[in-house]
């Protein structure tokens, strides 16, 4: 069967040229990166390569890049790393509304830890407003981390307004990048920021690896307690294969990334504008301008989102949903209950993530098959009657 | 995640649609939790010759309903009466553990349908009487 996969918010491939690059370090070259002997500094040698590769993607310092598991070890990192080192100078921290769930519930963990947390809310767009973060820093506020692109609903933050008022008052700032590294030119330097999160499995590198840019020896407290592995500042044996792995996709990213915006850009447009004009009653959902460039969402009146992903599924179509009905807590994403999208129409959220391997064939497929699926499921709708009644 | 009955039923439901002058119609959930379920009967000699639904829902929703549109169809009021939330769940050879609640009204819908059809009954017995 076709597949269609439009869901690279939620994973990408593995690139072939990165498995190849990784393969060496399963076997020929498994030595521990810690150990004396020539087969282990030889690794650490590599390990340090990459990071240079990671830190030139997004315009850092190689020195100033944590290998983590994940990005959403690297958010955690982040959080409590920054508010467990900085406690004495203050326990308010502000995150938005519309985190990553592992900010998310890093704050909620500081907050059982005495830690106070604002939770900064977002306009219909889902855009935080400068004016709103700055009123709600106090003298106590030590953090304040905001995410640069939401990958529900596409909108890009504007991160370098909010880390300006950040810096003149003196408060940490952090974003979490996982959304935007890879599919937007991202500069550390130009956001202005004082952390950053990556995932690898966004950016075509393995699951299993992330890492956190920070600044100038930002002081963090460790999670991970352990040998002097990332320079004391997360212990464990270093996922090498993992690294080499993020290192080549990133290298990839910054080569192949101008040709890849305009390309999924182009892409995203002709979905947007063939869903508006197939399908009635829609809502774009996210900033119409202000967004990632492969990123289309939508809610879809009287229907659900899960069974519009089994029906489009069935077609060899892959989405995702922010429906409660897809969520294992049975809850409307907070995303879009943040933008204040009513909770029945959040129901039919169905959102496309797409990358430089989608192409206008895969489209075109999409164009035929959801108006259809969204037919199908509209006409076992009680609700769907009601509304073209009234 | 869905078992092949429930994936089955949610692609070729049966009975989907409505009855312009069922005898009953019996409602249950609403659009804000996720699921929402109508069901239609018509009753002869104490009998459901039809059964339809009208569904939003996910796919256990949709799975549910067409289900039990199947198993009452045919029936009797009472054995109609007599079909169960774990009977249904049984015949869709299992349901995911947090869809077994808020997805599996469609036996609750029916009975609704049922008690709305009795009721028409009663008062129209009312009203001949007089």
């Amino acid at each position: 069967m076709k597949r269609v996969y439009m869901d690279h918010a939620a994973a990408t491939p593995v690139r072939k040229q990165v498995i190849e690059a990784m393969l060496p370090y399963f076997d020929e070259d498994f030595g521990n990166p810690s150990a004396v002997y020539d087969i282990g500094s030889k690794i650490r040698e590599v390990i340090e390569e990459q990071r240079g590769s990671v830190a030139r993607l997004i315009g850092a310092e190689s020195d100033e890049i944590i290998f983590t598991s994940s990005g959403a070890e690297a958010n955690n990192l982040a959080i409590k790393g920054v508010a467990l080192a900085w406690q004495k100078k203050g326990k308010h921290i502000i995150v938005s509304a519309i985190e990553h769930h592992s900010v998310i519930n890093s704050a909620r963990f500081l907050e059982r830890m005495d830690f106070e947390v604002t939770f900064l809310p977002v306009d219909k767009h889902g855009l935080v407003d400068p004016e709103r973060l700055s009123s709600a820093i106090t003298p106590e506020t030590i953090l304040v981390s905001i995410m640069h692109a939401n990958n529900e609903i596409g909108t890009i933050e504007p991160i370098s307004e909010l880390s300006a008022i950040c810096r003149e008052r003196g408060v940490i700032f952090h974003t979490d990048a996982v959304a935007t590294v890879g599919n937007i030119p991202v500069d550390v330097n130009e956001l202005d920021v004082d952390l950053l999160s990556i995932s690898g499995a966004s950016l075509g590198a393995p699951k299993g690896i992330g890492a956190l840019y920070f600044r100038d020896n930002l002081r963090l407290m460790p999670l991970i307690h352990g040998g002097i592995q990332e320079r004391g500042r997360r212990g464990g044996t270093e996922n090498v294969p993992g690294i080499v792995g993020l290192g080549k996709a990133s290298e990839l990213a910054e080569k192949e990334l101008p040709d890849k915006v305009s390309r999924v850009q182009e892409l995203r447009d002709l979905l947007i504008a063939g869903v508006h004009e197939r399908i009635e009653q829609i809502r774009y959902t996210g900033h119409p301008e202000k967004r990632l460039p492969g990123h289309a969402s939508f809610c879809i009146a009287a229907i659900e989102g899960e069974a519009l992903l089994f029906m489009l599924n069935q077609e060899g179509i892959y989405a995702n949903t922010g429906s409660a009905c897809a969520s294992k807590a049975l809850k409307i994403s907070p995303v879009l209950v943040a933008i204040g999208i009513p909770p029945d129409l959040a129901q039919g959220s169905i959102v496309f993530t797409m990358s430089s391997s989608n192409n206008l064939e895969e489209i075109e497929y999409v164009l035929e098959k959801l108006p259809l699926a969204v037919d199908k499921l509209r006409s076992l709708s009680p609700v769907w009657r009601r509304k073209r009644a009234s | 995640m869905y078992s092949e009955t429930v994936m089955d039923h949610f692609s070729n439901p049966r009975n989907a649609g409505d009855i312009a002058d069922a005898d009953g119609i019996g409602e249950v959930g609403n659009p804000v939790c996720g699921d929402m379920m109508t069901f239609y009967i018509k009753v002869k000699d104490d009998r459901l010759i039809d059964v339809k639904f009208k569904t939003f829902g996910c796919v256990a929703a949709i799975a549910v309903s067409s289900m039990v549109s199947e198993m009452a169809k045919g029936k009797t009021i009472e054995e109609a009466k007599a079909i169960t939330k774990k009977a249904v769940a049984e015949a869709l050879k299992g349901l995911p553990k947090e869809k077994m609640h808020c997805s599996n009204l469609g036996a609750k819908a029916l009975g609704e349908a049922i008690k709305d059809y009795e009721e028409k009954k009663t008062w129209k017995t009312k009203i001949c009487n007089e």
